[in-house]
């Protein structure tokens, strides 16, 4: 029987949507899904668990209260030994990708990280991923193994409706030493800024295209005539040339304007994370494969610093 | 404080002229027309590297996997303040993973005395962001990934901010020697001096090739690798914009017009 290994995430009370997406992909690689949920006091997330997987395994200490990788690599290398499942799936988030690496040497097995499809080819897992910020994708074969340790995207494929009941079996701590190379010590909020962007009907986004902060009041021009706010790409904000409160994506906010205005963003899907539930989606880059063309309405091919001079002198005329 | 930090060449993919288009092997991309760059966060790492040997003393070196091209980024790294580098080629080494590109790394740096390694969080080329906490396990320190601040508490400890989703920071303390995989946006990066780069074009780049590596055939390389990339293909899209026409007079208009048709102006 193929068992499959879902490790399940949370944060500050909250089980991540990303736990639930993978359990439920899970069913497709194995006939046996099992989660696993390094917690404490989250009974209630073992419950929602339960309600996608055949089994929970619940380690509850106050050790895993918050993530520390090294916490959770003691605790997962231990009971995947045990249990000798065949894939283990981690979501390839910022708590995922601090983890997969060295779980995978320290197990000795196949890995790669950041899968957007899994095709099971036998009873061998294939991994699909993407290269080159999105343009191209790749097929990745392991190399033949007892187990596999795949790093899935986020929100790569949606969460189903559940309606398992799996088994939830609580299991003893099985790291017994204290954990002194890594400390957690506390969150801290990101910081708010002037402007809320996550509720702006209009947003003129900014990516690394505009080249130079010099270029940004053209950009407040265009973004006045439309009584829109500014946003940005992480790079934009990376150079210092806004403020990080206005950075759309996955680091950033979660935007759903009227019409979103792309202006020299690529689309690199950490990107795309915070803005595809707009309604209305227009994209400026000269490059025609750039991938934001696939999540905008329409679309203009060229120099931005031609059409955006242009664009502000039309809307100039419209308004009277 | 000494510190290890490993840079990438890779393509220029925020220049609109860098196409990429998969080779006749179906396994490469034809590289006729990219111009390569240090990637985007190792770039961050290198600044972070120097700020701290700045601060609290100690040698920085420069680890690169790559051909000789990829001296340019090594040399750039090297004038904004490294103390030394080295770069390890072998036509053996291509198509390594994450795991012989962390061997690679790792038989190069192992030798070396360091407090901290660091690498970029992600390469933009693979995307693995997987390649640091790899080779953390290698050395068999402990690491913390997607790192935005960084603070020397004393010789054995620093305290590290990890950024998460949405902007969240995550503090942690972290025993030394550890390694970081650093996240853009961490500080703002330098500039060369003349100086500087006047410096860096005498120092000497140590080589590495498989043997001086101390490592077999079947160590790196798709022999080396447990997840090897097998063949390219152009992703299947769904349904592209409505591109809109013309020169940027047309188009702007056409643009104005559709944006006045919905009400959105
Ligand atoms: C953990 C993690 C979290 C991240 N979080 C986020 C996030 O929250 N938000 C985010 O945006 N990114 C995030 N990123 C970064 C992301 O991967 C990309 O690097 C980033 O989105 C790129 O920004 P960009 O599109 O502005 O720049 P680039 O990718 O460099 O694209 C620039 C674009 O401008 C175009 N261009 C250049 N010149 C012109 C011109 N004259 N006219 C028209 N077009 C032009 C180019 O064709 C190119 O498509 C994250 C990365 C990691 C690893
Ligand atoms: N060929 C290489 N040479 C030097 N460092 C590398 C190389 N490949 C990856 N790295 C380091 O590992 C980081 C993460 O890469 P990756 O896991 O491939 O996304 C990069 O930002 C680099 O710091």
């Amino acid at each position: 029987m193929a068992e499959v290994f879902v490790l399940a995430e949370h944060r500050q009370g909250e089980l991540r949507e990303v736990s639930l997406e993978l359990l439920t992909l899970a069913s497709d690689l194995g006939d046996k899904v099992t989660a696993v949920l390094l917690g404490s006091g989250t009974d209630e997330f073992a419950n929602r668990c339960a309600n996608f997987a055949d089994r929970v395994l619940y380690v509850d200490d106050v050790m895993f209260s918050n993530f520390n990788a090294s916490a959770y690599q003691a605790a997962l290398s231990e009971l995947i030994k045990k249990e000798k499942p065949k894939t283990v799936l981690i979501g390839n988030t910022v708590q995922g990708v601090d983890l997969i690496g060295s779980l995978g040497v320290e197990l000795d097995v196949p890995f790669t990280t950041d899968a957007i499809a899994i095709q099971m080819e036998g009873d061998k897992p294939a991994v699909t991923r993407q290269y080159y910020g999105g343009k191209i994708n790749g097929a990745v074969e392991f190399k033949d193994s007892e187990m596999y340790l795949i790093g899935v995207r986020e929100a790569a494929a949606p969460a189903g409706e559940g309606g398992k009941s799996g088994e939830i079996v609580k299991v003893e701590n099985p790291v017994t030493v204290e954990i002194t190379a890594r400390r957690f010590l506390e969150y801290v909020e990101a910081q708010v800024g002037e402007v809320d962007i996550t509720q702006s009907a209009t947003l003129v986004s900014v990516g690394r295209g505009i080249r130079e902060d010099k270029n940004i009041p053209m950009m407040e021009e265009l973004a006045g005539l439309l009584g829109a706010d500014l946003s940005a790409s992480r790079a934009v904000v990376d150079a210092g040339w806004l403020p990080q409160d206005r950075q759309v994506g996955i680091s950033g906010k979660t935007v759903k304007p009227k019409l979103y205005l792309a202006v020299g963003i690529s689309g690199a899907f950490q990107h795309v994370t915070g803005m595809k539930g707009s309604e209305l989606v227009v994209a400026i880059n000269k490059d025609p494969d750039a991938p934001i063309f696939q999540y905008a309405d329409y679309g203009i091919v060229d120099d931005l610093f031609k059409v955006v001079p242009a664009l502000i002198e039309k809307l100039k005329e419209t308004k009277g | 404080m000494n510190i290890v930090v490993c840079v990438k060449q890779v393509p220029d993919t925020s220049d609109p002229d860098t196409e990429v288009h998969i080779d006749s092997t179906g396994r490469g991309v034809d590289e006729s027309k990219f111009s390569f760059v240090i990637n985007d966060a190792d770039n961050y790492a290198v600044e972070e590297a120097i700020r701290l040997k700045e601060k609290h003393g100690g040698e920085v070196t420069v680890v690169n996997i790559g051909p000789e091209g990829a001296n340019q980024v090594i040399r750039m790294a090297l004038a904004k303040g490294g103390n030394s580098a080295i770069r390890l080629f072998d036509e053996k080494f291509a198509f390594s993973d994450i795991v012989a590109t962390a061997r690679i790394l790792h038989s190069a740096i192992k030798d070396l005395s360091y407090d901290i390694v660091m690498t970029g969080c992600m390469a933009s080329d693979d995307g693995f962001a997987a390649v640091g906490v790899t080779l953390a396990q290698m050395l068999g320190i402990p690491h913390a990934a997607m790192v935005k601040h960084v603070e020397v508490i004393d010789e054995k400890k620093l305290k590290v901010g990890r950024e998460l989703e949405g902007g969240l920071m995550e503090m942690l303390e972290i025993e030394i020697p550890c390694l970081l995989t650093i996240q853009t946006g961490i500080n703002e990066p330098r500039y060369a001096s003349f100086k500087g780069i006047r410096e860096a074009s005498k120092k000497e780049i140590k080589l590495m090739d498989l043997s001086a590596a101390g490592l077999g055939d079947d160590m790196v390389g798709e022999a080396g690798s447990v997840a090897v990339m097998k063949q390219y293909s152009v992703p299947e899209v769904g349904e592209l914009a409505e591109m809109l026409e013309g020169d940027a007079g047309e188009t702007s208009t056409k643009l104005a017009q559709i944006l006045k048709e919905k009400g959105l102006v």
